[in-house]
């Protein structure tokens, strides 16, 4: 098996009013800081740095839209999970 | 044929908002209100002391954002969250790790590689299709300010360094940024947005300095130290004038100043109508300094003084003696004649904490006058208790903005009370026997104007409010502000509805507004039946004689030819056809 190229990923919804804005990116961000080496997130074709509050700002994300969470580190599973579970408690607003 | 290229002239076109010509060099302030940032490269050996200097910048925004979070009252720190974002963005890879690169990369100074990153990652934004999403880009300028001012060391707009007389370009000042430059270093101002009645019309026109606003992309035309040629009264802007347009120019400017200079003589001379009516012209003043004004114009007393500029540009609340001495000074300089002190009409929470007023996505219906005094009875008491104490000295008004319902007047009135028996108790000198008076702004006052006549001593209409919340029109808009006018029909029945109400309550009607400092509108005025007319000091030299050209009976007939007409253009031609010959002196 050739480990490297593994990559785990979950996709996820965005389900609260505002969408991902300042402060939700802000808990992303400060979750993904934890991760030992980058963790991403994927939109569409576009793909940035979850541990940048700009990046994921950048993507636009409103209510409803699908992301992906994504690392190639198996030993950041544990932050992948957890960001995913952030987003889906619509980061408890 | 000369060598080098003539530039061809330009001539812009805006909303004239300050009459009066100048000529002079431009001087740019960016949108975010901090200067055109500069740009110089930075040696091998101090590429580190520069990055340092952007660290410390960071640490200081920081500190700053943070002593805000921890001393912000309790009923506003759940509010503060955001506030706490914008201090992890300060430290965010693609802002903090970046500027430090380009300073490294480019050995360029930490403004400019701020400034860069700062562009780059507005670029990003601009494909976003949600408008909410679009606009968290604001936070980014909002952070990016912050260590921009700490880099450069400044409050929000320098013009400190300045040492000649500019015209100011920008896009847009809010009040909070033209109460920090040194107005007398500006002879002009130019700006893409706004309009007539904006806060940046309404300094020039006190100063008497030319302005036009609502140029759309000024700042993207002109470049600093560029020499342009404004008048204020046509709302055009020139570029690279020839020199016969410039001749032009300096001969309308001179005479100008000399029909200025006319009215002023005769500035002091009463304002009676041709048939024995006379009228009360007063000053509109915000520092106590332009009482002179108001007294050097010929005016009979404040009509209204604005009272937030205390609040505005600093850290913490006015105390009751800083503003009973800045109320007494110009109690006392106004002697018999009186002076009517308006309490706050902004949010004093926002203009201390100077935080843009971001967190109201409607502030014009938010919290802010009397509500907001209402709410936070202790501030509010602060001021009336200056206001009771200074009224010892003088003919003092007491007026309060915003009503919109009775029991705004019944909680204001029992507030004084209180703050008039506090002062007895400690037997401080004051009076308490004031006129009581309300501002009619918003239209549920206009229709209950009989009720609230019960209530009060006296109304004063505020125009420039009722115009807006009547017809629904942001007056900064440059989209809608042609739709701003006194005469839309609607708010000619409405001020007659007021008269009316005072009429038949026994009580004086006032005008404080806009619409009161236009020579243009006195017939309509008069006819309407305000017993006092208040304006920026300037303004009331022009005024006074204009009603000493005309008889209130004459202006009584119009008036009611004028409230038949259906549109604001019929109105404006009525006023045309029957005074246009006067007022086109």
């Amino acid at each position: 098996m050739n480990k490297e190229h593994s990559n785990f990923s979950k996709s996820v919804m965005i389900t609260n009013e505002l969408g991902l804005h300042a402060r939700a990116a802000a808990k992303i961000a400060r979750l993904a800081m934890q991760a030992e080496k980058i963790i991403w997130i994927i939109k569409d074709d576009e793909k940035v740095d979850a541990s940048s509050i700009i990046d994921i700002l950048t993507l636009g994300c409103s209510k409803g839209t699908m992301i992906k969470i994504t690392t190639d580190n198996e030993s950041d599973i544990d932050v992948l999970n957890d960001i995913v579970m952030l987003v889906e408690k619509g980061f408890g607003e | 044929m000369p060598d080098h290229e003539i530039q061809k002239e330009i001539r812009l076109i805006g909303t004239g908002a300050s009459p009066g010509i100048c000529i002079g060099k431009a001087y740019l302030v960016d949108k975010e209100g901090i200067d055109i940032v500069e740009k110089y490269f930075i040696s091998r050996k101090n590429l580190d002391s520069e990055i340092k200097r952007f660290k410390m910048a960071v640490k200081n925004a920081a500190d700053e954002l943070r002593a805000i979070i921890e001393n912000a009252p309790e009923d506003v720190r759940r509010h503060t969250g955001i506030l706490e974002t914008h201090v992890a963005l300060l430290k965010d890879k693609m802002l903090y790790d970046k500027t430090i690169e380009t300073i490294k990369n480019e050995r360029v100074n930490a403004e400019w590689a701020l400034k860069k990153v700062v562009t780059g990652i507005k670029m990003l934004f601009h494909d976003i299709s949600d408008s909410y999403l679009k606009a968290r880009s604001d936070d980014i300028t909002h952070v990016s300010d912050r260590i921009m001012r700490f880099l450069i060391g400044t409050e929000e707009i320098n013009i400190g360094n300045i040492d000649k007389r500019v015209i100011l370009v920008a896009k847009d000042l809010s009040p909070a940024d033209t109460s920090q430059i040194q107005l007398d270093k500006v002879m002009g101002f130019l700006t893409d947005r706004g309009g007539k009645a904006s806060h940046t019309s309404i300094i020039a026109r006190t100063l008497e300095v030319p302005a036009v606003l609502g140029l759309g992309n000024a700042t993207q035309i002109i470049n600093n130290d560029d020499r342009i040629i404004i008048d204020g009264a046509t709302g055009i802007v020139i570029l690279n004038a020839t020199d016969q347009t410039l001749s032009e120019y300096k001969e309308l400017k001179a005479r100008f100043e000399e029909r200025k200079a006319f009215l002023s003589r005769g500035s002091h001379l009463k304002a009676e109508t041709l048939d024995g009516l006379s009228l009360q012209i007063m000053g509109n003043i915000e520092l106590p300094e332009e009482v002179v004004s108001v007294l050097d114009h010929g005016g009979d007393g404040i009509g209204l003084y604005r009272t937030e500029f205390q609040y505005l540009s600093r850290n913490e609340f006015p105390g009751e003696d800083e503003l009973f001495d800045k109320y007494k000074d110009v109690v006392e300089v106004m002697g018999r004649r009186p002076v009517t002190i308006r309490t706050l009409d902004i949010n004093g929470d926002k203009a201390i904490a100077n935080s843009n007023g971001s967190d109201e996505a409607n502030p014009a219906l938010g919290l802010r006058a009397i509500r907001y005094c209402l709410k936070k009875p202790d501030i509010f008491r602060t001021q009336l208790r200056a206001i009771l104490r200074a009224a010892a000295f003088g003919n003092v008004r007491i007026l309060i903005p915003m009503i919109s319902s009775l029991d705004e007047i019944r909680d204001t009135k029992r507030l004084l009370n209180e703050a008039a028996n506090s002062l007895e108790k400690e037997g401080k000198a004051y009076n308490k026997n004031i006129e009581f008076g309300i501002m009619i702004e918003v239209p549920s006052a206009v229709i209950l104007a009989d009720v609230m006549a019960q209530e009060v001593d006296f109304f004063s209409i505020g125009t420039n409010d009722l115009i807006q919340y009547t017809l629904a029109i942001d007056r900064g808009n440059r989209e809608v502000a042609h739709l701003y006018h006194p005469f839309h029909p609607a708010i000619l029945r409405m001020i007659k509805h007021v008269t009316d109400v005072g009429k038949e309550k026994g009580i004086k009607v006032y005008m404080c507004g806009e619409m009161a400092g236009d020579p243009f509108n006195v017939p309509v005025l008069l006819g309407l039946g305000i017993d006092e007319l208040s304006m920026n000091p300037q303004s009331i030299p022009a005024v006074k004689n204009m009603i000493r050209s005309l008889k209130v009976e004459d202006a009584r007939r119009f008036i009611m030819e004028a409230l038949k007409q259906t549109t604001t253009m019929d109105a404006i031609k009525l006023v045309e056809a029957s005074f246009g010959e006067m007022i086109g002196q």
